[in-house]
């Protein structure tokens, strides 16, 4: 089911959590809601639910106006962060729930059999009668998709679905994740702060700051092409370097950056941390070592440049360098923008 | 002995041992002893005499009929004070105690005059027949004042720790409010509904001074068990008021023994395998 968003304004008491957000996700597509904490990204995903009601423009599903339809009658698989499991029901009661209640009579059986199908897809067949409590984090999280699943939803909702769980648990269900919603084809949305989730998991990611779409595309284009200083800053450890820029060139004190589509002025140039080479000596801006922090598959070196900038860069494991070193860094890719 | 990380164990424990021994234990083992002074034929006539036969049926029945008002009204007051904002909030959320701290001869007293056949409510009430001073409604309505915050006050914290998150799935899935209520809101107050009913059922049992005013009195009809207590007391008959009272403690403990268990296995779920 495609699902689109014209305008959608949503204010509360104090502050206006999301102003006019236009948004399409086609029909089996997987898209992330990503920004930083206040940026409407829950919001937006509450209202596509019917959790919340927009105060201005319309969502529709398909071809139908959406934008006024309750909760229970829109039609949506929502996983809760929290999960928000009945603490008081087993799993197998948890996932049936949604069938119990339903409009649409099911038989005993055909009830059963549909937990049961449930269960094995999220591969926790021996854990049916066991309650919320007595089960793991990961374990409740895959309960609350086969909840949110179980009465076959037009649309699935997720609301930062791996934030709770520790970091290995958090890698093997996004994986998990992906493979059931390619296996499914069915549209689906989910909220996230953790830029590493969502370009792992998404076809496509929605960036959010502020209450408004910052940029939207596939992780290849957000991530190689950012169209701001933040969404740049926001994906990941980048340095800020300032430098004058005059006829699409930057000149940093040795290395110069090409940027053709900047006005002559100041200029901030983004450089993230892999996209630096050391030199010992030659060509490149110069930098003294301050830190060297080993890390499974690199080295972060922290560095100082001559006037007093602190740049980080990521060198291979083999790298002799220590504290007091000195050298030179040479740029191979960057992003500018005007200052 | 292993060495504890938190200090004060021996003097905390000593200290509580001594007050429950003193304060709690001590007086109703006296009473127990009281009581089993009597032999058990004339333990057994005291406590199966008619009059006291029908001051538990009066005492219980107007108990539970107040504690079942109470459970209704109690929980939808604690509904409107958690779940919605209003002028007064605040007032009503106070005035909730006020049972609590009002002396309940005073209280009694106030109800008796506007219950009676020509007080504000017992008035427009004769009217249409129905008299509640001095009939077993009289009883009830004194034990639904006296026992009211217990409902409340259990069952407010409860309900204001409900995550709203568990309705707002319930909805998701497409649960109706009533069917939301009955099968998630509801399930999950059950154990502190409990322990409400259990204490107002309880506090009813003994409740003496709001009621002697209201109830009339009258044996066989509109006397309360611990009145008959009381009148046993004045007669210097201390061993029939200990067996009658003893019945009285019996069924109080008995029912919360059995409150215990039953909030036990609604609370099930929360242990772990």
């Amino acid at each position: 089911m495609k699902i689109r968003l014209d305008q959608v304004v949503k204010s509360f008491d104090t502050f206006r959590a999301v102003h006019g957000v236009s948004l399409e996700v086609a029909s089996g597509e997987l898209v992330a809601l990503l920004g930083p904490s206040g940026s409407g990204k829950t919001t937006i995903l509450r209202m596509i639910a019917g959790l919340e009601y927009a105060d201005g423009g319309t969502i529709s599903f398909g071809n139908q106006d959406a934008t006024t339809i309750p909760v229970r009658e829109r039609g949506v698989g929502f996983v809760f962060q929290h999960y928000a499991l009945f603490p008081h029901m087993t799993v197998s009661e948890n996932i049936a729930f949604g069938m119990k209640v339903s409009k649409v009579k099911r038989s005993k059986k055909a009830i059963a059999d549909r937990v049961e199908e449930l269960l094995s897809l999220v591969q926790l067949e021996g854990l049916a009668d066991r309650f919320p409590n007595q089960i793991s984090g990961g374990q409740r999280q895959r309960v609350a998709l086969a909840r949110a699943l179980a009465v076959d939803p037009k649309v699935l909702l997720l609301d930062e679905p791996f934030g709770a769980l520790d970091a290995a648990v958090r890698r093997d269900l996004r994986i998990w994740l992906r493979a059931i919603q390619e296996k499914l084809g069915i549209t689906t949305l989910f909220v996230t702060h953790d830029q590493e989730e969502a370009l792992d998991l998404a076809d496509r990611v929605v960036i959010l700051n502020g209450g408004k779409i910052v940029q939207e595309g596939t992780p290849e284009d957000v991530t190689r092409r950012p169209n701001s200083a933040f969404v740049t800053r926001f994906l990941g450890d980048t340095n800020r370097l300032q430098g004058h820029a005059r006829g699409g060139q930057i000149f940093l004190g040795g290395a110069n950056v090409a940027a053709p589509d900047i006005r002559d002025g100041q200029a901030e140039i983004y450089v993230r941390p892999a996209d630096l080479e050391w030199t010992g000596e030659g060509e490149g801006v110069h930098a003294t070592v301050t830190r060297v922090i080993d890390r499974p598959d690199n080295r972060r070196v922290l560095a100082r440049l001559d006037n007093g900038e602190p740049v980080e860069l990521d060198v291979a494991p083999e790298t002799r360098l220590a504290r007091g070193d000195q050298g030179y860094l040479k740029i191979r890719r960057a992003n500018v923008f005007a200052g | 002995m292993k060495r504890r990380v938190l200090p004060g164990l021996p003097l905390t424990l000593g200290i509580t041992l001594l007050y429950v021994g003193l304060i709690v234990v001590l007086p109703l083992g006296a009473l127990i002893y009281k009581a089993g002074t009597l032999g058990f034929a004339d333990y057994w006539r005291i406590v199966s005499s008619e009059r006291a036969v029908a001051s538990y049926r009066v005492t219980a029945g107007s108990a539970a009929v107040a504690t079942v008002f109470n459970l209704v009204f109690g929980l939808a007051l604690a509904w409107v004070l958690v779940r919605y904002r209003f002028p007064g909030k605040r007032l009503v959320d106070a005035i909730v105690d006020l049972p609590f701290a009002l002396p309940t001869a005073v209280a009694g007293i106030a109800l008796t005059t506007l219950f009676a056949a020509n007080g504000w409510f017992g008035a427009p009430l004769a009217a249409i027949g129905i008299s509640v001073a001095y009939t077993p409604l009289g009883i009830m309505v004194a034990m639904a004042f006296t026992s009211l915050p217990f409902i409340v006050r259990t069952v407010q914290p409860v309900l204001e720790d409900l995550d709203p998150a568990l309705e707002e799935a319930a909805q998701s899935l497409g649960g109706s409010d009533w069917t939301i209520f009955r099968k998630v809101i509801l399930p999950l107050l059950a154990p502190a509904l409990m322990a409400g009913v259990s204490l107002s059922f309880a506090r009813s049992l003994g409740e003496f001074g709001a009621i002697i005013f209201i109830a009339g009195n009258q044996p066989m009809q509109t006397e309360i068990t611990a009145l008959l207590t009381f009148i046993r007391l004045e007669e210097y008959d201390y061993q029939a008021a200990a067996a009658v009272a003893s019945v009285l403690l019996l069924t109080a403990f008995v029912m919360l023994a059995v409150t215990n268990l039953l909030q036990a296995r609604a609370l099930r779920y929360t242990q772990r395998s």
